[in-house]
């Protein structure tokens, strides 16, 4: 058998093994391959970190008025100038930050997982349950999203956490004929055979066999969902629907002091404005990075990462 | 090692039934199949694609997918305990454990996304419930047991680290996990180069010698089931038209379709270009069979009898036994 320890001599030194090691080369590719979607990463980067440090970056409180100083255009003590009632338009985007993260992630996070239980059960079991299910799904689709939301504000009344569970409800429906999709594909696949053939229990399928597999389009959809719900928070707050104030958020203050001021004050309609679209366009490029670099095709080929070596 | 014929046997297919509903009708993949495996032989399983030589492995382990399929009919006893008549999780505690499955396709067949070991180790994880440290070791072992070289960093390599026939390996180490007393090999080198054929088919052999687990070998390959099997079964349309011991099927073929087999596998000693004899046709639709006997469309030594009657497996002698109206030897 001395072919087989030649073989191995061959393969063996080339292949770095482990987590650790896969993530430095992507990240290597990232910045080597796409580089506009590495400056959405890194802004994405910036963002995370305005909306977790808030409180320190920040060089005012949120709601803290300077009366004297009312409706300043940028200058050194008000880097973005302040509005109507002495508030430091800058705190105010920082902290705004804050509640987009909060509302973005969780709904996100949240509208994820929902689809990953709809969209995983209906693709692995098929049948009438999946039947059933994707038809209410379908039910749901064919309802404007706007509608739903107001219809759910006036019944909870605005607030953050009701926003996220609308939005969550709204995009993990949605979302779960992603999901279902890339199971089906998935599951056809010789290992998951091979699992069952060895006594994996149904449960232990879906978690270790399935979802594994199926994380690449669940990280980009992800991604396209976080930049969606920020999007439409700012546009509920700009309706009044979404964080009541005093709080801050973008779309709330694009919409009190932005609209009522925009002439006297343009810089209070301007950088709210500015922040939403800056993220927005960034989490949307690196989410396009990504989906291009975790394309299956890519995905675990040897030989793609000796040709990079 | 027991090869007493008075023992019950390890693995008893009766009557065995799987039909698959298809938009054409029904098909009846596996038509009535019988078969015995004693503890510790290695009986073969022969025949062409869509034969119902996989649906006859997939059923044992009740593995068929249902729908479309279905198991409709029979009795599978492996170690006194109809398998039919389990409950799922029942099943699901002997699938791995008890009776293993070796798959064709090495390169799909494992996760790509976990590491070896976690897969490896799967079958001792549920059927054991030991500790991860005792796995990891433990898989180790089974590395090193099936040859693959510095086991103990490649426990935790990825398959597409590995190649087509080291992947064959850790799949044959995952079916030894947890010491099987049957290991089911569906075609396990057919996916392989020739090369590695030889090598992989060896070490399954010994592994399960050392172990003293039966193999059931399904292939289409003459040439693996002269050189591994104890007995064999030939295949023809989901039945059995021909059993009996290796030796019996390659000196005295008596199916016309055995012999066709025979005839087709190319030889290299008589003259330079002698022509290959394959066997005309096609196998016969399995949703719309023929009244008589299946193989009789394309048979050479074909009668009248054969197009009207299905023929009986008849035995001839010891464990020989096959189904055909015509007795070749005469005609010939």
């Amino acid at each position: 058998m001395a072919d087989i320890s030649g073989q191995a001599g061959v393969s063996a030194p080339k292949v770095r093994i482990g987590q650790r090691g896969r993530l430095a080369d992507f990240t290597r590719r990232l910045f080597r391959e796409k580089p506009l979607g590495a400056f959405g990463a890194v802004m994405c980067l910036v963002f995370l970190v305005t909306g977790l440090f808030a409180d320190f970056i920040a060089p005012f409180g949120y709601n803290e008025m300077n009366p004297i100083d009312r409706l300043k255009p940028p200058s050194v003590e008000y880097f973005l100038g302040t509005d109507q009632i002495g508030r430091d338009v800058f705190s105010r985007i920082v902290h705004g930050a804050r509640t987009s993260l909060i509302i973005g992630f969780s709904a996100a996070f949240f509208s994820i997982i929902i689809s990953c239980v709809i969209g995983i059960t209906t693709g692995y079991f098929r049948g009438k349950f999946d039947m059933l299910v994707q038809r209410m799904v379908d039910a749901w689709m064919s309802f404007p999203d706007l509608v739903v939301v107001i219809v759910a504000v006036s019944v909870f009344g605005p607030g953050m956490w009701q926003v996220i569970l609308v939005l969550s409800l709204l995009y993990g429906i949605a979302g779960s004929r992603i999901v279902r999709s890339a199971v089906l594909t998935v599951k056809e696949n010789d290992y998951v055979h091979a699992a069952e053939s060895v006594g994996v229990s149904t449960i232990r399928i879906l978690l270790r066999h399935i979802l594994p597999n199926i994380m690449a389009p669940i990280i980009v959809l992800f991604t396209t969902r976080l930049a969606a719900v920020i999007l439409v928070e700012a546009g509920l707050s700009f309706l009044g629907l979404g964080v009541p104030p005093p709080a801050p958020s973008w779309g709330g203050m694009l919409s009190f002091e932005g609209r009522s001021y925009m002439f006297q004050a343009p810089w209070l309609a301007i950088m709210p404005g500015l922040a939403i679209t800056f993220v927005v366009y960034n989490i949307n490029m690196f989410g396009d990075a990504l989906r291009d670099l975790l394309d299956p095709r890519m995905r675990g080929s040897g030989l793609k990462q000796k040709l990079d070596v | 090692m027991n090869y007493t014929s008075e023992a019950p046997p390890l693995l008893e297919v009766r009557e065995l039934k799987t039909y698959f509903r298809s938009d054409g009708g029904i098909v009846k993949a596996v038509d009535g199949v019988s078969f015995t495996v004693d503890a510790g032989e290695t009986v073969a399983i022969v025949g062409e694609s869509g034969s119902g030589k996989s649906v006859t492995a997939l059923s044992v382990l009740r593995l068929i997918p249902n729908p479309p399929g279905e198991i409709v009919s029979g009795q599978i006893r492996f170690a006194g305990t109809d398998l039919l008549e389990l409950s799922e999780p029942e099943a699901r505690k002997i699938r791995g454990d008890r009776i293993a499955m070796i798959f064709q396709e090495p390169m799909t067949s494992l996760n790509p996304s976990l590491t070896i070991g976690r897969q490896v180790g799967e079958p001792i994880e549920i059927h054991r419930k030991s500790l991860a440290k005792v796995v990891r070791e433990k898989c180790v072992d089974l590395l090193q047991k099936v040859r693959i070289p510095d086991p103990e960093r490649r426990v935790s390599s990825f398959p597409h680290e590995f190649s087509g026939g080291m992947r064959q390996r850790a799949m044959i180490a995952m079916g030894l996990a947890c010491e099987p007393e049957l290991i089911i090999a569906d075609e396990p080198t057919t996916a392989l180069d020739v090369t590695v054929q030889a090598q992989v088919l060896d070490l399954l052999k010994e592994l399960t010698r050392e172990s003293q687990a039966a193999l059931v070998l399904i292939t289409h390959d003459l040439g693996v089931v002269a050189r591994y099997a104890d007995r064999v079964n030939v295949m023809y349309a989901g039945k059995i038209v021909e059993t009996g011991t290796a030796r019996d099927i390659y000196n005295d073929p008596r199916h016309p379709y055995t012999l066709g087999l025979m005839n087709s596998v190319p030889k290299l000693n008589n003259g330079e270009k002698a022509p290959l004899e394959p066997i005309e046709g096609q196998p016969p639709d399995l949703s719309n069979m023929p009244p008589g006997c299946s193989f009789e469309p394309r048979c050479p030594y074909s009668t009248e009898h054969c197009r009207s009657e299905q023929p009986e497996l008849s035995l001839i002698s010891g464990k020989h036994a096959f189904a055909c109206w015509v007795n070749v030897k005469d005609v010939s």
